[in-house]
């Protein structure tokens, strides 16, 4: 014990480390600021380090090239003892950091933490959020496998469609004329030297930023936020109401860093890693490429938004979202704190929120993609083929053979692309039936080239029986009228 | 740095000598840095990404129908691995006219499949669908397939290739022009 203390006294004496650490674990907060809310910044930095260690750990054995990547992460899945293991650590650990970042941002915006004289605290926050977003791509990426190969090429088709510079911005992300080797480098020099070492220095600068002005008082609707007179209120409020971080705050940091840790290590234990999925060889195309939880709602967003839209959605979409996250604390850095007298501020947390989170469910399930193989996988149900004609029969293998239910659902089963056919029939009349068939439109391939008529009349008959039981299909009360007169015309020949 | 008569101090100037030529060092590191960085900046056509690739013999593509052919593109390095091996979908519509319909869909590059039964290509990301002839038939496709140039020589089908065919590639534009190969 002892010796210790006088290596510590050795120590000290040279780097004279002892009093700058007591000042900063000292150092005085608001006693109501020591809350369960403000927990997330610690956490966010508990998980960040995790990364650090597993990530190291990881390019023990990780390949960086597009030759060899997937071999070595097989390696690292089956071979490496509890190589699986820091995989799916640092795997989860990527997603419980944009969690967490994500839920911190949402705290410091409702409690408005951002507001003066913290605003260079929230840009520096919102650098923070955009490299950890890099970070879960280009780790995505480096999981070298089918998805990280189509998603390059979806992120190099995205920047390709920026005006005058889209060509040469494809180059640069691609390091060469296609998704190759060089593509790969860069992601990996990316994903371990450059975002990390920003991401090392804007904490830094982050939590620097954060001793230096104090902890955000806890937000009293009331409470108005001057320039003037902010500084001499918290410094009031510290006399009166304030305590020492360590250990008033800091017990709570630490009872959740250790509950996120466990949580990881949890998901860690029982989820296992994250793929690799199938080899990055672009000639295997049997594959449906889908991106990361956190990117799902991008996924969405590009399948739903009308083609119009699209580009200057892609291209503006990413620079308004910055722009107003930027602007937010010069357009309100004073008033009110309290998300109490915020109502806006809530919506649009709530909206937000909603909007991503609808997003993120439709990409989850991504009912606009066709299912490649539902024609030749999932038969037409057997109750769609009880009491039919041999024609209608013919029209429901025309229906499977060729694709329809790649994009149509047939009793709960097909492609969500089209509407499900089911009751088709009650909507549509047999002439309409035909039409959309032969002519396609709202979304659909027209077919008058890939069916003969004989394969149209059957489909058509096969569709016509698709009706609610109990009720006639939709009928066209004209047609009986043109049918009674074509027969009669017939007969007048007779 | 200057002395109270306003004149510059040796040690003054030679500080200001050490800001100068650490300056132009700098400078010096700089420029085939930031050229190094952004080689496509500067010379995007001076490799020559795109040439001529033979996909073998016309035979293997037999006349009315759509087939997969690979190639390997031909600017490669090292540690490309699979990679650089490509498909195409080469449509043999008769005598010796071809389409050379690149894999990648003209919205954001997933890979299209080809479906005889039916005559279409189908993405799996977005839903995008084109018909036989590369049209777009429906889906968030702005436009159809993108098309290689190919042409028949020595009873062997070529296409010009080498780059990844995206919506904003001056390429893909040009090929649209010419879709037929004769």
């Amino acid at each position: 014990m002892r010796m210790i203390s006088n290596i510590g006294k050795w120590l000290d004496r040279r780097l004279q480390l002892e009093a700058p650490i007591r000042d900063i674990a000292e150092h005085a907060i608001p006693r109501r600021s020591a809350s369960w809310w403000y927990v997330f910044g610690s956490g966010a930095l508990t998980v960040f380090i995790l990364q650090i260690v597993t990530g190291t750990l990881l390019a023990f054995v990780y390949v960086p090239s597009a030759g060899e990547a997937w071999n070595s992460l097989q390696a690292l899945n089956h071979q490496v003892t509890l190589g699986w293991f820091i995989r799916a650590v640092h795997g989860w650990g990527s997603n419980f950091m944009v969690a967490i970042v994500l839920i911190h941002m949402v705290q410091v915006f409702l409690f408005g933490a951002f507001k003066f004289p913290r605003e260079l605290t929230w840009l520096i926050g919102v650098c923070l959020l955009l490299m950890t977003l890099g970070m879960a791509f280009s780790g995505q990426v480096l999981r070298f496998d089918q998805d990280a190969y189509w998603g390059l090429g979806i992120g190099a088709s995205i920047a390709s469609r920026t005006p005058l510079l889209g060509p040469y911005l494809v180059k640069l992300i691609l390091g060469g004329p296609i998704i190759a080797g060089a593509t790969l480098s860069r992601f990996f020099a990316l994903h371990v030297f450059i975002i990390p070492g920003l991401l090392i220095a804007s904490v830094s600068l982050h939590l620097f930023l954060v001793l230096k002005l104090g902890i955000n008082d806890w937000p009293m609707p009331g409470r108005i936020v001057t320039k003037a007179t902010y500084a001499k209120q918290y410094e009031d409020l510290l006399k009166v109401d304030g305590a020492p971080f360590f250990p008033y705050g800091i017990w709570k940091d630490m009872l959740f860093s250790s509950f996120i840790l466990f949580a990881i290590l949890a998901c860690a234990l029982f989820f296992g890693a994250f793929g690799p999925s199938g080899q990055p060889d672009p000639t295997i195309i049997q594959t449906v490429p889908k991106p990361d939880f956190f990117f799902r709602w991008i996924y969405a967003l590009l399948a739903l938004l009308p083609p119009s839209l699209e580009t200057p959605a892609l291209l503006l979409g990413p620079v308004v979202v910055i722009a107003v996250l930027v602007l937010l604390p010069f357009l309100a850095g004073e008033g009110e704190k309290s998300w109490r007298r915020r109502p806006m501020a809530v919506l649009s947390v709530i909206l937000t929120a909603l909007t991503l989170g609808m997003f993120t469910h439709l990409g989850q399930y991504s009912p606009w993609s066709p299912i490649m193989n539902a024609w030749s996988a999932q038969p037409t149900p057997e109750m769609f083929l009880h009491n039919r004609t041999a024609l209608e029969r013919k029209g429901a293998a025309v229906f499977q053979e060729k694709q329809c239910r790649n994009c149509h659902a047939l009793g709960g089963s097909g492609g969500l692309r089209g509407p499900a056919l089911d009751t088709v029939a009650s909507r549509l009349t047999q002439d309409e039936l035909i039409r959309q068939v032969l002519q396609g439109g709202g979304n659909m391939p027209a077919y008058r080239d890939n069916l003969t008529p004989p394969e149209t009349t059957a489909l058509v008959s096969f569709l016509a029986t698709l009706h609610r039981p109990g009720q006639p299909p939709a009928y066209d009360a004209s047609r009986s009228v043109v049918e009674t007169s074509n027969s009669d015309a017939a007969g007048g020949h007779r | 740095m200057t002395t109270t008569d306003g004149t510059i101090s040796r040690r003054g100037l030679i500080v200001k000598l050490g800001v100068l030529l650490n300056s132009a060092a700098a400078l010096a590191f700089a420029i085939p840095i930031v050229r190094y960085l952004f080689e496509a900046f500067s010379r995007p056509d001076a490799k020559g990404y795109l040439s001529w690739i033979s996909l073998g013999p016309t035979s293997q593509f037999p006349e009315g129908e759509t087939r997969l052919a690979t190639y390997r593109n031909p600017y490669v390095t090292p540690t490309d691995g699979r990679t650089a091996d490509l498909p195409c979908w080469v449509r043999h519509i008769q005598a010796e006219q071809f389409q050379v319909f690149a894999i990648n869909c003209a919205h954001l590059g997933c890979p299209v499949r080809w479906f005889a039964q039916s005559g279409l290509f189908m993405c799996p990301c977005h839903g995008g669908v084109y018909y036989r002839d590369g049209s777009r038939a429906a889906g968030p496709p702005e436009r159809g397939l993108f098309t290689y140039d190919c042409k028949v020589e020595g009873g062997n089908l070529l296409i010009h290739a080498g780059e990844l065919p995206t919506p904003g590639s001056p390429a893909a534009a040009v090929s649209q022009r010419k879709p037929l190969c004769a």
